[in-house]
């Protein structure tokens, strides 16, 4: 394609008719994903509005495609579509044009001509196993290229619970000795964002919030954003009255259930997880699984599969009525106190000093249920 | 004489590699290869079978909830639990809606661009290109300021150098044939098609939690209680509203959007009715129970077996003569790789044998498919789309032998144009037709009940494991948007003892059997032209025909407890 010409954000966005107004609203939604002060919308704006054009390439490996389904959903549709077709999206292939040849060598000119600028997001675990021959890509391993791409990239964001720490595909008995891309790929720099799938509302903020500020939003231990994961689900569910008053669901389909009251007793992992499902909910704010009547699974943790299966068996020990679980109390460790109504602020004036929490490539919490690979 | 080979196949889900030997112009052999493997049923062994369904749900995020629904269709077999009508109901409308939404962002977002080149779009007279949809439909933005306001989209990012998604496209390739005006719509078509999908998949939203993996579904019925008088409740009349309406508006979009694009496209395309036939067996387990899930023969969608060509017999279908073969794939059998086995005799110890990456060709003599080869009494079969509306079709289906008569009277084509490459297309948008106005009825029958005060919608007589028998097997079955779809299941001690599944993309992207049969992908590919080999367009349209999922067609089976033996990498 020869040089890579790149264009502001506001003239793509006009040539491709989408109104300044639509435009600003597009971003106060982002500065409320982001959880920052409402005072931070005019930097949003400002900073989209010089915000050059990122090229951005989208990697699968052991994956479902679920989260680059997700990523179709975005919920804040029409916008968010232009403004991710904007960052030049070059390589992806569940929904790219090109195939085989034309495809790979796509994908070898961003890491060749854009070395260091784009972002690769990847979906998927790594099979590491074997020399990697349980994946392979135009007859490369995964490893090989995950390697090879995210190596050379600004930033590497991991989509789904798969790439962030092998996922399902790790799970026990880890048939091929699958990992999460930080570990395929160790010294990267890497914003994991699990969930199974993602929720593209979290990614979409994300790579807004690195146009922004040219860096990635603070992080966890776990390199999660904590605007996103930041707060236990229990805190945020729509259905926390019912378990303060004691109010359960005690049989599928019974009375409490139909109006609404708490799954606790039906397995339900909201008090031991932590995400904002509750809040950004899927499909265009429609709903969430709690919502809906099911459990929460708790499918943003850390190896999720393993550490919060049985996903029927209710949690032992949960505090009793109108107590609050605390980060502390199961096993996350937050930055100070992050309960309630606090986070936002907390998240906030993180953002705002530039506070980054030292980074870890492994959690606190060593799984032991299954080998490591 | 030159080998093709097109790795990734892209705008698929999953990592499929398709090598083609070409000879005077056209392909005269081809193989199939699926390159990734997880081997989830070994994941799921030793877990309770009532979240089963949760874990092979992740086996495909593109067809998501087929595995759930399979999954506890199978649990449920196992225990012998009949679900409540309402849970019937709400499974028939997340399974109609997944599989209406699936061949919308199919046609448009994964095979359109087979068909239509984007960079043409440019040369097309907005006035005419309006004139040209009205002409097919009363689809109301078809004006011409419209259709230049979507060319203005596509200059601009073809102006910037940066085609993002498109830049690796075939543009200009000989063998697009569509004018620059059908193009335009089609492209235009392809921006409104990705709000649709968007917006219409809220009914998984509002019936499941979130899509894609959604979490509704329980061994026994469904999560989604219902109460005509309770805001919490997951089903009130306030959301059949909106389920009603969304699916409306869903049954305006296939009728006036994508079956006319589909029969406009396929106007410029009519070689292709002769291209990509393939097997011409086909198979159809059934789906969309309308009463018992024990009684198929009262299915919505037919069950049966189609072999030959031959629309004037329907065979019935037993699973016992369902068998795998691995003599080409990644496997071993203790026995020798050259007897197929039934999935519930069968055995898997994947073993790596082909060449040590990176590769440039594989040896497609041995072994060369982490996919197996499933065969119906030793035969290869087509399961899908087409496969299902050919078994309905010769069964007698009212409704499905309407719509395709009509639609072959529109194409003045004859019955046998169905077996091919645009075969699939159109019987994927007739489909599309069907279910989306069934989709409504079941909604209403759903807000029936409810009115009637039928509010059950779990069976927990078996939900405690303590009521369970020691050991069970189950079988479960759907029509997944790509076709069959089969679970089996072993349950032993409240535990899953053992667990597969066999997928639809695996009947129809599988190597070569042990006689050396064509899987359905490699059959349909024979004898298609193939006018640039370096830009092998001609090879996709015909696989992107069947939807190739491959992520749900790599599987691990070992059900007789085998030790599980990791694959060694061959060298060279």
């Amino acid at each position: 394609m020869g040089s890579l010409d790149q264009q502001t954000l506001p003239a793509a966005l006009k040539a491709r008719g989408v109104s300044r107004r639509q435009f600003v609203k597009f971003c106060s939604t982002m500065v409320a994903t982001l959880a920052l002060p409402p005072r931070y919308l005019g930097a949003v704006v400002k900073a989209m509005e010089s915000a050059r054009r990122p090229v951005l390439v989208w990697l699968e490996f052991q994956d479902c495609a679920g989260n680059s389904e997700s990523m179709l959903r975005t919920s804040n549709p029409t916008v968010t579509e232009f403004v991710l077709d904007l960052l030049s999206w070059e390589y992806h292939e569940t929904i790219m044009a090109g195939a085989g040849k034309q495809a790979e060598a796509a994908l070898e000119r961003v890491v060749r001509e854009h070395k260091g600028e784009y972002i690769a997001v990847v979906e998927g675990a790594i099979p590491t196993a074997d020399d990697g021959v349980y994946c392979t890509i135009a007859g490369r391993t995964a490893l090989e290229i995950a390697r090879h791409v995210c190596s050379s990239a600004a930033a590497s964001i991991a989509v789904g619970a798969c790439a962030w720490d092998g996922g399902l595909v790790r799970a026990n008995p880890n048939p091929t000795g699958a990992v999460g891309l930080q570990e395929a790929v160790p010294g990267i720099k890497v914003v994991n964002l699990g969930g199974c799938p993602h929720n593209p509302a979290n990614t979409a903020a994300v790579l807004v919030h690195y146009l922004t500020f040219h860096e990635m939003p603070a992080l966890d231990q776990y390199n999660r954003p904590l605007f996103a994961y930041g707060n236990i689900i229990h805190d945020q569910c729509e259905r926390r009255a019912h378990y303060d008053a004691g109010r359960y669901v005690e049989e599928w389909g019974d009375e409490g259930h139909r109006k609404g009251w708490c799954l606790y007793k039906m397995g339900c992992k909201g008090p031991e997880a932590t995400f904002n499902c509750p809040v950004v909910r899927w499909n265009d704010g429609t709903s969430w699984p709690v919502k809906s009547g099911h459990g929460c699974i708790a499918c943003a943790s850390h190896r999720f599969w393993d550490n919060k299966s049985p996903f029927y068996k209710r949690l032992p020990q949960v505090p009793g009525f109108g107590v609050d679980v605390t980060a502390e109390k199961i096993g996350w460790v937050a930055l100070g106190a992050m309960a309630g109504a606090a986070a936002a602020q907390a998240i906030g004036s993180t953002i705002r000093k530039k506070v980054r929490p030292p980074e870890a490539s492994e959690g606190p919490t060593k799984p032991s249920s299954s080998p490591e690979a | 004489m030159a080998r093709i080979v097109v790795d990734p196949v892209t705008r698929i889900e999953g990592h499929l590699r398709i090598e083609a030997q070409v000879e005077g112009g056209a392909i005269a052999d081809a193989w199939s290869s699926g390159t990734m493997f997880r081997g989830i049923e070994l994941i799921l062994r030793g877990r309770d079978p009532r979240e089963a369904w949760i874990w092979a749900q992740r086996i495909c995020g593109v067809c998501t909830m087929v595995h759930a629904l399979t999954s506890v269709n199978a649990v449920e077999d196992a225990l012998g639990i009949e679900v409540p009508d309402n849970a019937r109901l709400v499974r028939n409308i997340i399974a109609a809606t997944q599989t209406v939404q699936d061949h919308v962002v199919h046609f448009y977002h994964l095979h359109a661009l087979d068909w239509v080149d984007l960079v043409s779009a440019l040369q097309a007279d907005p006035v005419k290109t309006s004139q040209l949809a009205q002409s097919i439909s009363d689809w109301p933005k078809s004006n011409p300021k419209y259709f230049k306001g979507i060319q203005e989209r596509v200059k601009a990012l073809v102006e910037s150098r940066q085609l993002s998604l498109f830049g690796a496209g075939y543009w200009g390739h000989p063998a697009y044939h569509l004018p620059p005006e059908a193009n335009l719509m089609a492209v235009a078509h392809y921006i409104e098609a990705l709000a649709f999908q968007k917006d219409f998949i809220r009914i998984h939203a509002v019936l499941g939690g979130k899509n894609p993996h959604l979490q509704t579904f329980l061994v026994g019925g469904m999560a989604t209680s219902l109460d005509p008088n309770e805001p919490g409740a997951t089903i009130n009349p306030e959301r059949i509203d909106f389920l009603l309406q969304t699916a409306k508006s869903a049954l305006e979009f296939v009728d006036q959007v994508y079956i006319p694009d589909v029969l406009a496209v396929a106007g410029f395309y009519r070689d292709w009715f002769g291209r990509g036939e393939g097997l011409g067996n086909f198979m159809s387990y059934g789906a969309y129970p309308q009463g018992s899930i024990k009684n198929p023969s009262r299915f919505f969608l037919q069950q049966g077996i189609i072999l030959n060509r031959d629309l004037s017999k329907v065979y019935p279908l037993d699973p016992a003569n369902i068998t795998e073969y691995v003599t080409h794939s990644w496997y071993d059998y203790a026995g020798g790789d050259a007897a197929a086995k039934h999935p519930s005799q069968g055995e898997t110890s994947p073993r790596y044998a082909g060449p040590k990456p990176p590769y440039e060709f594989l040896d497609v003599d041995k072994k060369y498919s982490w996919l197996k080869a499933p065969r119906y009494q030793d035969k290869p079969m087509e399961v899908g789309p087409l496969a299902r509306l050919l078994v309905a079709y010769a069964s007698g289906h009212e409704e499905v032998k309407s719509l395709v008569n009509g639609t072959l009277a529109k194409l003045n084509a004859p019955p046998a144009a169905l077996f091919s490459t645009l075969g699939r297309v159109a019987a994927r948008a007739l489909e599309t037709r069907l279910l989306a106005s069934h989709l409504v009825e079941w909604i209403q029958a759903l807000s029936n009940n409810l009115a009637s005060g039928d509010l059950r919608i779990h069976n927990g007589e078996k939900w405690d494991p303590r009521t369970w028998p020691r050991s069970a097997r189950g079988f479960g079955f759907f029509e997944a948007p790509r076709g069959s779809l089969g679970h089996w299941v072993e349950i032993e001690d409240a535990a899953i003892k053992n667990y597969q599944a066999v997928v639809p993309s695996t009947w129809n992207a599988g190597p070569r059997d042990g006689h050396g049969q064509r899987g359905a992908y490699e059959a349909a590919l024979l004898k298609t032209p193939v006018a640039d080999p370096e830009r092998p367009l001609e090879i996709l349209r015909t696989i992107h025909s069947f939807d190739p999922c491959l992520a749900c067609a790599v599987h691990v089976v070992d059900a007789r407890g085998h030790t599980y033996a990791r694959a060694t990498a061959a060298a060279g």
